[in-house]
């Protein structure tokens, strides 16, 4: 059993149960998409999410449902987390009319206007000059609306990284950078693709806090991205949070990773994320009741999706747009 | 009825729309102070302030994605580039995320931002500086083009622009801002997707847009003296496309000559050509020829400069060598 870390107290437990909701639940969507996946029921990419899902918990879980996120292609965390509607998330991603984009985004590009996550991109590093923009329309709307936008390494080596920063810095914008640093830019590691690896040095180069911790800590994550959140809030501008994690496998669901060093694998396990929270929290009880409803909502989503109808063809070509 | 310049045409839209709603705002590159490069923003500033008039960093990758997401969020984004030569920085956030949001959404994230930018050679700036590049947007599914020739169209056509709540790629020329039209002083607009046949004649049609309507004037009008009677439809906007107008100019004449002074290969005349020859054939005289800029980067010399973009005598020539 993993030890308590020091960065629990003080936390009100109806955020460490919604944390451990979002950790367990993405857990177990996530292991029942690789099931799909390999009925034949899911097509294209998927980019597991496994090992990483404390940050999507710990950063979704410090900021509103008004807030906005905007995510990776490993997107089903930051769904999830951000509070979609597992059926939907399911459907989409099955391909089905019911699903969140209407089968025309899949895995890659789920998109919740009702949550305000404004969307998984395919492209690494394109939400973060989003993201400035959404900092933008918070100010031009005169809202006190913050967005976390999350990204990996392998986006932190894009020029949109650099300029993103310095924008966001320069205008102040209520921007919260999440850097997921699961160490892989697909199979390229850290330590061959940075001249400094120490990716949260870069926030003060650009004029903003640059934080590193613990991504695989929940509670960590939570709060850290409070106090950018705050900051924010306050229009003292961005922050920029290195989170540190470990992919539990390769890039993709067809990829097995064997570029990864084993050994590392293996103590980047030993933290897992859902070991960690489950020791921080006591209440037995309340762990196995929010583990029993998501298994069940999972059980229902799968089947909403399996019975869900395919896209209508004639619709689709009636709806194309002459631009 | 006044008469304005091009440039003051664009300028009044920009402050018509920006007093008709807050969410407007411009960026680019000086834009603010300086009043842009050929002082389309002036005055914005000191009228609208720098929360809504402002210049951002030489980042465009990263402006035109702010765009993008500011427009996810709610705001109407007009993004200036200095140059349409400089689009193919911020490509990715062109063609991967305004012109797709939307779709892979399903729906649920627009993007209603205005992309100004100006092309065209004439004035000795090279290579990099001079290009016709509006087949990349045409090409690309998503994206609405617009590309207007008159004051009188740059003022309506940029007010639609912004009031549609799609992208729009709206491409001015650099040898019209000073050219001088009448413009009703009472607020209008102009729609997107209308084609306007600026010269009705019998003999034959010649399609065309932005700069190159001016020459095809001037050349009808030439050739009116040899008792040639020349209608010239200027599409305006590319998309939407006008094709109603141009099948009925196309039917009408039964001789259509398409002129551009972007290269022939490749480029939009290609297009509408083999669009008249699908849907017109039976009603046409000949083939649908094409005159455009040459198949080469445009050179600083004045000599070298002005046999790679269509004269009003290749103009003249051409429609010689058809009736």
């Amino acid at each position: 059993m993993a030890k308590k870390t020091p960065s629990s107290p003080g936390v009100d437990e109806k955020i460490l149960f919604q944390m451990y909701r979002s950790v367990y639940a993405t857990r177990q969507f996530e292991l029942r998409c690789i099931d799909l996946y390999r009925q034949g029921l899911i097509r294209g990419y998927l980019h597991p999410y496994l090992g990483e899902e404390a940050i999507a918990a710990g950063a979704c879980a410090a900021i509103t449902q008004e807030d906005y996120i905007l995510s990776t292609h490993r997107g089903h965390g930051h769904c999830i987390s951000k509070g979609a509607d597992l059926k939907m998330m399911v459907a989409e991603i099955m391909g089905r009319a019911t699903g969140y984009c209407k089968g025309r985004g899949g895995s890659m590009h789920i998109f919740s206007k009702a949550n305000n996550n404004l969307g998984a991109n395919g492209i690494v590093g394109a939400g973060i000059p989003l993201a400035c923009g959404a900092g933008m329309g918070i100010k031009a709307k005169k809202t006190n609306q913050v967005i976390i936008v999350f990204f990996s390494d392998g986006a932190a080596n894009n020029g949109v990284f650099g300029e993103g920063l310095n924008f966001a810095s320069a205008f102040m914008l209520p921007v919260i950078f999440m850097l997921e640093n699961n160490h892989y830019a697909v199979s390229t590691p850290v330590e061959c693709s940075f001249g400094n690896c120490d990716l949260a040095c870069k926030g003060p180069a650009f004029g903003m806090p640059g934080i590193g911790i613990d991504g695989n800590d929940a509670l960590a994550v939570y709060l850290t991205t409070k106090q950018a959140v705050e900051r924010a809030r306050k229009g003292e501008g961005p922050t920029l949070i290195e989170a540190k994690t470990y992919r539990h496998g390769g890039h993709h669901i067809n990829d097995p990773g064997l570029y990864m060093d084993q050994k590392r694998l293996a103590e980047w396990k030993e933290r897992d994320p859902l070991k960690l929270l489950r020791a921080n929290i006591d209440n037995e009880a309340e762990k196995k009741r929010i583990e029993a409803q998501v298994d069940k909502e999972l059980d229902e989503a799968i089947e909403f999706a399996k019975n869900s109808p395919q896209p209508s063809v004639e619709e689709f070509l009636a709806g194309m747009r002459n631009f | 009825m006044a008469e304005m310049m091009y440039r003051e045409a664009l300028n009044r839209a920009l402050f018509e729309e920006m007093e008709r709603d807050p969410l407007v705002f411009v960026m680019g590159e000086g834009i603010a102070e300086r009043g842009g490069s050929y002082k389309v923003t002036e005055g914005l500033l000191k009228k609208f302030g720098p929360e809504r008039t402002i210049d951002t960093p030489l980042a465009e990758a990263t402006f035109t994605g702010a765009g993008v997401g500011a427009a996810l969020v709610g705001a109407r984004p007009v993004v200036e580039i200095l140059f349409v030569d400089f689009t193919t920085i911020p490509m990715d956030m062109i063609v991967n995320q305004a012109a797709k949001y939307e779709f892979m959404s399903g729906g649920q994230g627009q993007v209603p931002m205005v992309l100004r930018t100006q092309g065209g050679a004439g004035n000795g700036l090279a290579a990099q500086h001079s290009q016709s590049l509006e087949a990349f947007f045409y090409h690309i599914p998503g994206l609405k083009l617009v590309m207007p020739s008159s004051p009188h169209d740059a003022c309506g056509l940029l007010k639609s622009s912004i009031r549609d709540d799609h992208p729009v790629i709206f491409i001015e020329h650099k040898l019209l801002y000073m050219t001088k039209g009448e413009v009703p002083e009472q607020e209008y607009l102009v729609p997107l997707g209308s084609a306007d046949v600026k010269r009705s004649g019998d003999d034959v049609t010649l399609i065309t847009y932005s700069y190159m309507t001016l020459k095809c004037l001037e050349a009808a009008q030439l050739l009116e003296k040899e008792g040639i009677s020349v209608e010239v439809v200027d599409l305006r906007s590319l998309k939407p496309l006008d094709k109603e107008t141009i099948l009925a100019s196309a039917r009408k004449t039964g001789k259509v000559i398409v002129v551009h002074e972007a290269c022939k290969r490749g480029g939009i005349g290609g297009d509408i050509a083999a669009m008249i020859m699908e849907e017109a054939y039976d009603d046409l005289d000949g083939p649908v020829s094409r005159i455009c800029g040459k198949d080469t980067p445009v050179p600083y010399n004045v000599e070298l400069e002005k046999v790679c973009v269509p004269t009003v005598e290749d103009i003249i020539e051409g429609v010689l060598k058809i009736v």
